[in-house]
C-alpha cells in the first residue's frame, strides 16, 4: 500500500524565483523521513511538490521529476487532483472545516468526491478516528463542530481526515509547531503507529522530534540569502545526528548556526 | 492647575531633595494637553449630536405624521383605488407589493451575477481580465442611479419600443445592485482562510467542488448579509422608478405589463397634494412604511449574519 518516492533533479520556482535547486533523493515506503533545515531553505516547498500542492500558489512551477513507484507525478497525463488523493497532507496549523461537524470533517474527503453510502462513511469515520487516536475522545460528540476541539485534537482530526481517503503517502508540514508538548507527544506516537502502513514525510524545526520519530533525515540549507535552497544530505537519522558526512549538517545539528 | 502644583511640591519634597536632586518618576499631564483633550471631546460630541439631529428629526417627523395611518389595517390591505386625494383612508398595499416584487426580481437577477463575479475575482481571476473586471465593477459602483435608469430607458423604451413596466425598473436596479454584491461577497470570500482551501485541495477535492462545498458555506452568512443590505439600499432608490415605473393607484402584480406602484412613487404622487391633510398624512405614512421595510431587511441581514456565523 505504501509507495516509494524518487525525486530526480527537482528544481522549484515561484514565478522567476528559483526557491529550490536540483534536489534528488529517495524516500522509502513504510518509513518516516524528516526534512530539517533553517527557515526559508525550501523544506516545505519540496514537501508541497510531492502532492502537487506547490502549483496552487500563483506562479508556482517545477522542473525535474517526482516518481511515485515509478510514475512521474508531473507527467503530462497526470491529474493533480488524483495525485492529491494518493498523497495526503497535514498542515502546520490545524485547519478543520469550520462549517462541518467532527463526523463531516473526517468524511469530507469521501463525501466531496461523491461517496454517499452511509455505512461506508460510518465505517471510514470510525476507522480513521481510531487510526488517529481520537475515537475515544470524540465518539460521543461526532455531531459537534470540529473547530470546538482543542488544538491537539484538531490536529489529530486533520490527520484522521487525511487518512480517511486512504492515501499511500502522508506528508506533514510541521504538524506539531502549533501544539503543546502533550499534544505533540500524542501526534508523534500516532506517526509511529501509522508508519507500517504509509510512507510518511515530515517537515520539522524541532531536531529532537526528527531524531525521535524519523528513520531517515534530509538536511536542507541555503548557501546565501536570495539563493535557492539545496539538499545537503539525506541519510539514516542516527547517522545524520551522530556522524554526518557534511560539515554544514554537523554545524546545524550541533547548533553552531541556524 | 492644582495637579501641576502638587507635582512641584513633590519635586521639592524634603526626602527627595537630599544630596542629589531627583526628578519624580511620573509627572501629571500638562495643562496644555488637558485643554486640548477637552476641546477635542467637545468637538467630537458636538459633531456627533449634529450628525444625529437630522436623523432624529426625520424619524420624529415621519412617525408623528405618518404613524396614525399605519395603525389602521386598511393601510396594509387596501390600495388607493377609488380614493380621491381629498378623502381619508386608502392604503399602501399596492405600493408595498410593488416595491417587494421589484426588489425580489432585482435580487434574483443580481445575486447570481454578483456572487459569480466575486467568485471569479477571488478564486480564479489573475492578470489583465481580472483587473479589467474589477475596474468595471468600480465604475459601475460610481454610476448615478438616474444614469442607470436612463440607460435602461434608452434600451427598453427607445430601442425596443416596449412599455415602461416593473421589470424595466428591476433591470435598472440590477445595475445598481451588482457592484455592491460583488464587493461585499468579495470581502467575505477573502476572509475565508487559505488553509481551508488547501486542506480541501489536499484531500483530492477538485477546485470547483472546494469552492462550492468549503469556501461558499464558510462565507455564506456574510454573503447573505451583504445581499440583504444591498437589497435594502436599492429598494429605496427613486430615480429609476420616476423614469421607468409610472405610478398607479391600483394593485398590479404583473411585472411585464401595466403600471406598477411602489412606495417611492406613491410618496411622489401624494406629494402633489400636500396641502390636503389626507394626502399629507399618506405621504408620511408611505415614507414610514418604506423606512420600516428597509429596517426589517437590515435586521434580517444582521440576524442571519449572526446566526450563521461560523462557530469556533
Amino acid at each position: 500500500m505504501a509507495k516509494r518516492i524518487d525525486v530526480e533533479n527537482l528544481s522549484i520556482f515561484y514565478g522567476s524565483f528559483k526557491a529550490v535547486e536540483d534536489v534528488s533523493m529517495t524516500i522509502e515506503p513504510r518509513s518516516v523521513t524528516a526534512f530539517i533545515g533553517s527557515s526559508g531553505c525550501g523544506k516545505s516547498t519540496v514537501l508541497r511538490t510531492l502532492n502537487r500542492m506547490h502549483e496552487v500558489v500563483p506562479g508556482g512551477r517545477v522542473e525535474g521529476k517526482v516518481l511515485l513507484d515509478g510514475t512521474d507525478l508531473y507527467g503530462s497525463s497526470v491529474d493533480p487532483v488524483g495525485v492529491r488523493r494518493t498523497v495526503g497532507m497535514v498542515f502546520q496549523r490545524p485547519n478543520p472545516f469550520p462549517t462541518m461537524t467532527i463526523y463531516e470533517n473526517v468524511a469530507a474527503g469521501l463525501r466531496l468526491n461523491g461517496v454517499k453510502n452511509k455505512k461506508r462513511l460510518d465505517e471510514t469515520v470510525e476507522r480513521s478516528l481510531r487510526g488517529a487516536n481520537l475515537w475515544n475522545e470524540v465518539k460521543d460528540r461526532l455531531d459537534k463542530p470540529g473547530a470546538g476541539l482543542s488544538g491537539g485534537q484538531q490536529q489529530r482530526l486533520c490527520i484522521a481526515r487525511a487518512i480517511a481517503v486512504e492515501p499511500q503517502v502522508l506528508l506533514m508540514d510541521e504538524p506539531c509547531s502549533a501544539l503543546d508538548p502533550i499534544s505533540t507527544l500524542a501526534v508523534e506516537d500516532l506517526i509511529t503507529e501509522l508508519k507500517p502502513k504509509y510512507t510518511i514525510v515530515i517537515v520539522t524545526h524541532n531536531m529532537q522530534q526528527a531524531a525521535r520519530v524519523s528513520d531517515r533525515t534530509a538536511f536542507f540549507n541555503l548557501s546565501a540569502q536570495g539563493k535557492p535552497g539545496n539538499l545537503i544530505e539525506i541519510d539514516d537519522t542516527t547517522k545524520i545526528f551522530n556522524n554526518p558526512t557534511e560539515k554544514a549538517t554537523e554545524d546545524y545539528i550541533s547548533g553552531r548556526f541556524g | 492647575m492644582s495637579h501641576t502644583a502638587t507635582a512641584t511640591t513633590a519635586a521639592n519634597d524634603p526626602d527627595s531633595s537630599g544630596a542629589r536632586h531627583r526628578d519624580p518618576l511620573f509627572t501629571t499631564a500638562s495643562g496644555g494637553r488637558k485643554t486640548k483633550d477637552l476641546i477635542a471631546k467637545v468637538v467630537m460630541w458636538a459633531a456627533f449630536l449634529l450628525a444625529l439631529s437630522p436623523l432624529v428629526w426625520i424619524l420624529w417627523q415621519v412617525i408623528s405624521f405618518g404613524g396614525q395611518n399605519l395603525m389602521q389595517s386598511e393601510w396594509w390591505t387596501h390600495s388607493m383605488r377609488g380614493i380621491t386625494t381629498r378623502r381619508e383612508g386608502g392604503g399602501a398595499y399596492h405600493a408595498i407589493m410593488g416595491t417587494l416584487l421589484q426588489g425580489l426580481v432585482t435580487g434574483l437577477i443580481s445575486v447570481p451575477i454578483g456572487v459569480f463575479t466575486a467568485i471569479y475575482l477571488v478564486e480564479y481571476g489573475r492578470g489583465r481580465l481580472a483587473r479589467a473586471v474589477s475596474f468595471m465593477v468600480d465604475i459601475l459602483t460610481g454610476v448615478p442611479s438616474i444614469v442607470a435608469a436612463l440607460f435602461i430607458y434608452a434600451l427598453w423604451v427607445t430601442t425596443f419600443g416596449w412599455n415602461r413596466v416593473g421589470v424595466a425598473v428591476s433591470l435598472s436596479l440590477v445595475l445598481l445592485m451588482i457592484p455592491t454584491i460583488v464587493r461585499s461577497t468579495e470581502e467575505m470570500l477573502k476572509l475565508v482562510p487559505n488553509e481551508l482551501r488547501e486542506a480541501s485541495l489536499a484531500l483530492g477535492v477538485p477546485k470547483w467542488k472546494t469552492i462550492a462545498s468549503v469556501v461558499l458555506p464558510t462565507a455564506f452568512s456574510g454573503i447573505v448579509t451583504g445581499v440583504l443590505l444591498g437589497l435594502a439600499r436599492v429598494m429605496g432608490e427613486t430615480a429609476p422608478l420616476l423614469i421607468l415605473g409610472p405610478y398607479t393607484k391600483n394593485i398590479n402584480f404583473d411585472l411585464f405589463s401595466g403600471n406598477m406602484a411602489t412606495l417611492p412613487t406613491m410618496i411622489n404622487d401624494e406629494r402633489q397634494y400636500l396641502a390636503l391633510p389626507a394626502a399629507h398624512d399618506r405621504v408620511w405614512a408611505a415614507a414610514l412604511t418604506l423606512i420600516l421595510l428597509i429596517l426589517l431587511l437590515n435586521l434580517a441581514g444582521r440576524l442571519i449574519g449572526r446566526a450563521g456565523a461560523v462557530k469556533a
